[in-house]
Formats: structure tokens, sequence, C-alpha cells
């Protein structure tokens, strides 16, 4: 979170709606360890990473879900989770991420 | 003010702070921010706050993050509430002894991996902020009598660069005595030898000299202070996650080390 705050901050500044993912649990060789968070702006700018760039594509959708919805979700993608073989980690390992509003 | 308001000041202000967010259910999402002496927000039942927040300053004592399962009030052995835990602890801290060029490289890759950097070195016409700009500190005064009275704990890297045998060996016998996760000590091969007699001289156990890394850094052949600060860096990290250095290309284990258990 401390890598993304100054962005974030310049965001909510301007007005935009802001979504965050976060990284809350890791199995086996994973990049980014629980806490690391992506952040996406309403008008689709990034900061951060959840991961080495495997997953970001699949989480910024999500993020862009969520600033529209409101609706928070928890997702997981890995070579273990079949729904998200497509964009497994490359590094073989499993995230799990969650995704919501900044409206707190 | 909101949350994310308080979160951010604190962050801002390094002061410790945890941030508990329900992950799944009808209430995922609702958020309990912990201070040392206060909370914010609600993440469903008051006993569920009460629990959640001491479990968050258990972590945050020992710098971790992690995921929790409680019942719908907090209950320990339950399974109904899934809490992710992000805990900010304040920055790690990182003492460099002595304001040579080491120091200054030193200095800038310190902060560059996130330790809050102190210089300190007993000549004031060699501790100044102008030799060593990213430093968030420098410091005149004796190393050891220093080091006898700063904060230490396991996360703490202590970089001996005095060089000097008469600031070496009073320094290193304070800092065998902290936790440090780190103590490394520049010098040679030669250099290191001598100290280790005179430590043992003056009672240091064998046990507590292997602590000190000496020659201090890793086998890269660094040659400039700017390379050196790299093999030194690498070796904290190396040692922090109990691994040998060496090339990823070379060898057949796991890239990173296995982290917080899978979600419950």
């Amino acid at each position: 979170m401390i890598d993304v705050l100054d962005t974030i901050e310049r965001w909510r500044g301007e007005g935009q709606r802001v979504a965050v993912a976060t990284v809350v649990g890791v199995e086996n060789s994973a990049p980014r360890d629980p806490g690391a968070v992506l952040a996406v702006s309403e008008r689709g700018a990034v900061a951060g990473s959840v991961s080495g760039g495997c997953v970001e594509s699949a989480v910024y959708e999500e993020a862009q879900d969520a600033i529209a919805t409101g609706r928070p979700r928890l997702v997981s993608y890995g070579i273990s989770d079949a729904d998200a073989i497509s964009v497994g980690l490359t590094c073989g390992g499993t995230i799990h991420v969650f995704v919501e509003r900044l409206d707190w | 003010m909101t949350l994310f308001e308080r979160l951010a000041e604190a962050l801002h202000a390094d002061r410790p702070v945890a941030l508990v967010t329900r992950i799944d259910g009808p209430q995922a999402g609702a958020k309990l921010l912990v201070f040392d002496d206060d909370v914010y927000g609600d993440l469903g039942t008051p006993l569920l706050n009460v629990a959640a927040a001491g479990e968050a300053r258990a972590l945050l004592a020992v710098g971790e993050t992690a995921t929790r399962t409680f019942g719908e009030d907090g209950e320990p052995v339950g399974v109904e509430v899934r809490l992710f835990i992000a805990a900010y602890a304040p920055k790690p801290v990182m003492y460099v002894f002595g304001a040579i060029d080491f120091s200054r490289a030193m200095a800038r890759i310190g902060k560059y991996l996130g330790y809050h950097v102190t210089v300190v070195d007993a000549r004031p016409v060699f501790a100044t902020k102008q030799r060593i700009p990213d430093a968030d500190e420098v410091v005149v005064a004796w190393p050891d009598e220093f080091l006898e009275k700063a904060p230490v704990d396991a996360r703490t890297a202590l970089i001996v660069l005095t060089h000097d045998v008469k600031f070496d060996i009073p320094l290193l016998r304070v800092a065998l005595r902290t936790e440090a996760g780190y103590i490394g000590a520049m010098g040679s091969r030669r250099t290191h030898a001598n100290r280790i007699e005179e430590l043992r001289a003056a009672g240091v156990a064998d046990a507590d000299l292997a602590r000190i890394s000496a020659p201090i850094g890793l086998d890269i052949g660094a040659r400039t202070p700017e390379e050196t600060a790299i093999s030194i860096a690498a070796e904290i990290i190396a040692l922090r996650e109990q691994r040998r250095g060496g090339r990823l290309s070379e060898g057949t284990f796991p890239v990173h080390n296995a982290r917080t258990p899978a979600l419950p």
C-alpha cells in the first residue's frame, strides 16, 4: 500500500473513484507477498502490482468492474485454479486477491 | 476523516497501524483500522472488533501480514469470518558505522530497501549530511556508546565499516549483545582473524562470533563502494531468507521461500 499511497491520494484529490486489489494469500512460489497492492483509477490508470505481471490484466478488469458496481470480490489465480488457467502465474504459484472500490 | 485518510496519515508518519478487512461473505469489505491505543471502523460485531484488534496488534508487533478466521462474535475457533490483516510496522532500522565512501553507497541502498538509515562516526569532519546525503540521520558519536542506547530488534541491520580495531572491537561486543538480524563487519580475512582473536580474549563465545558476517557481503567480486553495497544488501536479504546466495540458474529449489500458508 505504501508504494501506491501518493498516487491514490492524488487520484482521490482529483475526484476520481479508485479500486484497490490486495494480495491476501499466496501458495507455493509467488512473486509478491500478502499486502502487495495494485490500484486502478476511474480513468483507467494503474499503480503498483500484485504479481510479476502475469495476472495484472485480469485483476485490472476486476478492478474496473469494482469501480463501476461497488461490489467487492475475492479472486484467485494460479495453475491450481482451473478456471483461471489462462492467466496462470508463470512461476507456478497461486495468489488470492481481494478487489474493492476504495469508498472507505 | 475517512478510514483511508487516517491510514494514509499514519503511513506518512511511519506510525504503526494495521488495516483489517473482511474478505468474503455479505459483509466483505468491512474494515477496522487498528492503532496501538485506538480503533476505527466496524467489522460487524463489537466482539469481533475486539478479537480482530487483538490479533492485529500481535501481528504489528512482529511486522507480519496474514489472514485469520474467527466466529461471527470473534470466537477464535470460529470459521465464519475471514479477515485479512495488513500490518504496517515502522521501517526496519539500519545503522552504518563509519562515515566513509562505502557508507554513502550503503545508506543509499539501505533507503532503497526500505530501511531507516542512521550513519554513525566519531569524527565530526566526516559525519556530515553533505557526505552522506541519503542517510535519514548522521550522528557524531562513538559507535559503541551510540549502539548501547539505540533501539535494536530482530529486523535491524548493523553494518560495521569503521575498519579500525579501536572502534570495531568495542562496537562488535555491544552488537553481539543485541538481537540484530544482521551484523556485518568490513575488513580482510586477516583483519577479521585479528578481530576474532581480540573478541575471544575479551570473553566473547564462539557461537556469538559466528553471528558476524565478515568479510562482509556476498561473493560477487564487488570492487567499488556501490558494488560492495549491493553485495552487502544481497547478504542481508539472503540471511533473512536463510539462503546461501548463488545463481538461481544453477539450482533446482523454489525461487521464493514459502510465506504465509494458503487461505484456510
